[in-house]
């Protein structure tokens, strides 16, 4: 089991630039998902991690020794493919023996490993299956085998449940999540869904062209974005924002949003006039008749127990998450309440979240 | 032919009426005697007697003889009933066939040799050819080459005129380093030619491989040469294939560098086949027996690959 500490790691394909100056460490036996949408460079880190990739400028250290430049085969860790990469030309249990094979394992001890780790993952009935003849799941669990045979130091993984239906995506969550907490591996997890991310990460660091926006636990990137493009990307339906101009001052306790005077949590920076933008989840918004911040409804989605309500107002739509049982008409005018211990605020020229008392530690990574 | 009986694939709206499939059938059998019936002449020839092979009309009905194949093994000289009637009894049944028409055997004919230059120079240059090929196309496929395309342009531009366009500048070049008329020379040649459709083939099938199956043998512990050689060349052997028999029915057949670069030591087959000549010119029968026998290796070559040659050919028409 290892730590992988990252520094300034930087990845160029002639004038694009993949990833940049990436920084963070990976503490041993954590659960840690890159995520990111595609082509954010979240893919080029973990490969440039396993060794498939050489980085342009930066280090890679596994348990505090460089492996930056060394050839995939000598760092010890396993890569687990998006669609899987079994041999077509192996069975089951070939495919997960080939890597003791690759060591020059003994044929029979190869077989017990096989078992072994078969049992763990309830494929031993599959063992002598070919592997076209599997189902995605399966063929997942496969190459799940293949990975855990040799004890690596770390499992990199690359949207492992990317190519399998929805259903059965959350079922190979829960058994993900649980292999991991029984093998205790440090485990590198890419994805472009924050779902996976959210239910199966000690920590996320949330990747956008190239550059870490935010590292933290699953709940501190929810309630403490560190940037719009965070705050945006993760919550479904995202955050809301509403933008307004005004200047600040630490100690302050309220904004001015437009006319109104909106509560917030105590601002921690001064700042001059510039645009800014109020950021709501959909669950922070109430609908109260005496509210200042009014719209008109414009539609309403029922999802079973809450349901999305969009309202428009004069500042930009915003979708509101209400319980099932609030009624409420297409066309009505509403007032809108925020929790206001929850709200966040942001620069928009620059998308950095602005201090407050709620928002503290979580900085561009 | 089974394909076009059978009943219709998933893609058809209806099925075929009975007298469609007949004709469609009776199509193919058409094309089929109209394909094979010029070699089964071919193979008819060769059994036949030196007058019947240019008898006209033709004839379908004739003895046959083994004329063809024993002239084509020997070279014999004629002599005098007298001088035939004092030697001893002939040993053989060729002995004995040569006898009747007034000759004795004087020695075995260069068939044998020339077959064998056709067989090391054929398969020794698709070996090379196929083997340069797939470490090209491989490197091609996956590694970033500066200048890449432009690279495989220039590959896939040897093959824009035809080779011959440049038979006299090889024929100089090849005098120049005393390799003119060597089956070194031979398989050099063509090797050259072969490798650029080799690596144009060969990255097509190999750019079909997911790179994750090696990359997923590099994570394991195989180096980049392991990974190629146990996990790229297994799933690659169809295209291999379909490359291979390429490259040989093109080394096999070529004639026109054969006839200008060879004319003895390494002689293949082609150049050699037109030139049997008997008593009075050409020697059909054992032109059509050398024929016969030319074609039967590149015959059982492709009936040994022909399922990764049907698959190679159609791979990545569509997609799975």
């Amino acid at each position: 089991m290892a730590q992988i500490r990252v520094e300034n790691l930087r990845k160029s394909f002639d004038q694009f630039t993949a990833v940049e100056g990436s920084n963070f460490t990976i503490d041993d036996g954590a659960f840690f998902a890159l995520l990111g949408p595609s082509g954010c460079g979240k893919t080029t880190t973990l490969r440039m991690i396993a060794g498939l990739e050489l980085p342009t400028d930066g280090k890679i250290m596994l348990n505090g020794e460089d492996v930056t430049f060394r050839r995939a085969a000598a760092r010890d860790i396993a890569f687990v493919f998006q669609l899987f990469a079994l041999y077509p030309h192996m069975n089951v249990a070939e495919n997960i023996g080939f890597p003791l094979k690759c060591q020059g394992m003994a044929r029979r001890e190869i077989r017990e490993c096989v078992q072994e780790t078969a049992r763990l993952l309830r494929i031993e009935h599959l063992l002598s299956s070919k592997t076209s003849k599997l189902s995605g799941g399966d063929r997942q669990r496969v190459a799940l085998g293949r990975a855990m045979v040799r004890r690596p130091k770390a499992f990199l993984m690359d949207e492992p449940l990317g190519a399998l239906d929805a259903e059965f995506r959350h079922l190979m969550c829960g058994e993900l999540r649980d292999l991991h907490d029984r093998i205790g591996a440090t485990t590198v997890y890419v994805t472009h869904d924050q779902l996976e991310a959210m239910s199966m990460a000690d920590r996320i660091a949330v990747m956008n062209k190239g550059c870490i926006e935010q590292i933290g636990s699953p709940q501190e990137v929810y309630d403490r974005p560190a940037s719009m493009f965070v705050a945006d990307f993760i919550g479904s339906p995202p955050m809301n924002f509403l933008r307004f101009e005004s200047g600040l001052r630490s100690g302050d306790r309220a904004v001015a949003f437009h006319s109104v005077s909106v509560e917030v949590p105590e601002i921690r920076e001064d700042r001059a006039s510039a645009p800014l933008a109020l950021g709501i989840r959909p669950e922070h918004i109430r609908f109260a008749d005496a509210a200042p911040v009014r719209g008109e409804v414009f539609g309403a989605e029922y999802l079973g127990t809450t349901q999305i309500v969009t309202v428009d107002t004069a500042h930009g739509r915003v979708a509101a998450r209400l319980p099932s049982s609030a009624s409420v008409r297409i066309g009505e005018t509403v007032g809108l309440e925020f929790h206001s211990e929850r709200l966040a605020l942001f620069d928009v020229g620059s998308g950095l979240a602005i201090r407050t008392a709620n928002e503290r530690s979580a900085r561009r990574g | 032919m089974t394909a076009v009986l059978t009943k219709s694939s998933a893609h058809s709206i209806v099925e075929a009426s009975p007298r469609a499939k007949i004709v469609a059938g009776g199509l193919v059998i058409l094309y089929a005697v109209i394909t094979i019936l010029p070699l089964l002449w071919i193979v008819a020839t060769a059994f036949k007697s030196q007058s019947d092979a240019i008898a006209y009309p033709p004839k379908v009905i004739f003895e046959p003889t083994l004329e063809g194949y024993v002239n084509l093994f020997t070279v014999r000289t004629r002599q005098t009933p007298d001088f035939i009637a004092k030697l001893p009894p002939p040993e053989t049944w060729y002995d004995k066939l040569v006898r009747q028409r007034d000759m004795v055997i004087a020695g075995p004919s260069k068939v044998v040799p020339r077959f064998v230059n056709s067989l090391i120079i054929g398969f020794g240059s698709t070996f090379l050819a196929v083997f340069l090929g797939t470490l090209a196309a491989y490197a091609f496929s996956r590694f970033r080459i500066p200048l890449a395309d432009d690279l495989l342009f220039f590959i896939l531009s040897t093959r824009m005129m035809p080779p011959v366009a440049v038979a006299i500048p090889i024929y100089l070049m090849y005098r120049q380093l005393n390799l003119t008329d060597t089956r070194l020379g031979m398989i050099l040649l063509y090797t050259a030619v072969n490798v650029s459709l080799a690596v144009w083939l060969l990255k097509g099938f190999i750019d079909e491989i997911p790179r994750e199956y090696e990359e997923a043998a590099l994570v394991d512990g195989y180096t980049r040469l392991q990974a190629l050689r146990k996990v790229v060349l297994p799933q690659a052997v169809t295209g291999i294939a379909a490359t291979a028999i390429f490259c040989l029915i093109f080394s096999w057949n070529e004639y026109a560098f054969a006839v200008l670069l060879t004319s003895g030591e390494a002689q293949t087959m082609p150049p050699f086949i037109p030139f049997i000549i008997g008593e009075g010119g050409q020697d059909w029968p054992a032109v059509a027996a050398a024929t016969t026998l030319f074609v039967i290796p590149i015959v059982l070559f492709t009936v040994l690959l022909r399922k990764h040659l049907l698959r190679g050919i159609t791979f990545g028409a569509v997609r799975k």
